[in-house]
């Protein structure tokens, strides 16, 4: 947790915390514009802390109490995340204790950063993911709260800088592609996700894209 | 709902994601077989892919205005990333280019 470790994870993280700013203060507005206390919208961002489930979600609790659906919703639209854990098992497992700060904060963005840069000699590995996750915590929590309790106030047309996130994540697999062993299994994630569009609809792709992905680097493996 | 309600709803969103979070790392406590140590190591890569399209899978290429900003605004990241290969440069460029393209030529 030193400063060395803080001043490497920042500059990494500012892509995702201009993306964050955007998505969070955006799910602050629509939550307090549904009716809901600013208190609902902070917490589920300290709580669950997954962006796309947050926005789902903002209908399911103005409905019924379905606690078991939500759970199974939750469940499905974030089943990429064990894609991620799948990826830093052995990385996160060997920080020891740390793991179990690590493991729970594990979102798109910030495994995008963790699996695809490193820290500068020098730094620990694992300092580095600590602050690079508590940072991206840390910005949407934010944002979700000035969303919620100023977001009537603003007058800047954020429209369309929730690309920066498209554009993080495209940098990162430009990142990736530069390693000629990665080829293979870029154009795989590309393919079967855009087939898993094409095919199952953009609502239903994740699952699809998932395992078409797995089907297609287990069988790549044993070709080698 | 009811305040009490609404919470144990947070709690049963929060339990469904944060399984997907810690699955794997329950499944392999040992020594993770080969096979799972291979898919840690070619995974990352096919996974940015897959972010990638996620994100733009609510582009409507059919419709006006056919993903034009989108694609613009990627096609720029990538060269800016090959020119100067600086991330935050890339990315800021990129997202101007596109909050530009949406707000102003495509609106």
């Amino acid at each position: 947790m030193n400063r060395s470790a803080l001043r490497a994870a920042f500059p990494a993280t500012v892509p995702v915390m201009t993306g964050y700013f955007c998505l969070g203060f955006a799910y602050g507005l629509l939550m307090v514009s549904q009716g809901f206390s600013p208190i609902w919208p902070v917490l589920m961002s300290l709580v669950v802390f997954g962006g796309s489930i947050q926005f789902l979600a903002v209908t399911l609790l103005g409905s019924a109490f379905a606690p078991i659906p939500a759970f199974f919703l939750s469940l499905m639209v974030n089943a990429r995340h064990i894609f991620y854990g799948l990826s830093m098992l052995e990385k996160y497992r060997a920080t020891g204790g740390m793991q179990y700060a690590l493991i729970p904060l594990l979102t798109d963005e910030t495994f995008s950063v963790v699996s695809s840069t490193e820290p500068p000699e020098g730094v620990f590995h694992r300092a580095y993911w600590l602050w690079v996750s508590l940072l991206n915590y840390s910005y949407w929590v934010g944002a979700t709260a000035v969303g919620a309790l100023f977001g009537n106030f603003l007058r800047f047309d954020t429209t369309g800088m929730d690309f920066a996130l498209t554009a993080l994540f495209v940098v990162l697999f430009l990142e990736q592609w530069k390693v000629k062993e990665n080829r293979f299994s870029g154009v795989t994630g590309i393919g079967c996700a855009a087939l898993a569009v094409a095919v199952f609809g953009a609502e239903n792709m994740v699952i699809p894209a998932m395992v078409m992905i797995l089907a297609v680097l287990l069988g790549g493996r044993k070709r080698k | 709902m009811t305040a009490l309600q609404m919470l144990l709803t947070v709690l049963a969103l929060a339990l469904g994601i944060q399984l997907t979070r810690w699955l794997p790392f329950w499944l392999f406590r040992k020594e993770p077989p080969a096979v799972v140590s291979y898919l840690g190591g070619v995974l990352p890569c096919a996974t940015m892919g897959l972010l990638v399209v996620y994100c733009l899978k609510g582009v409507e290429f059919l419709a006006p205005p056919h993903g034009v900003p989108e694609l613009m605004a990627i096609a720029v990241v990538a060269a800016l990333h090959r020119w100067k290969g600086n991330v935050l440069l890339s990315i800021a460029g990129g997202t101007a280019l596109y909050m530009a393209l949406v707000q102003a030529v495509f609106a």
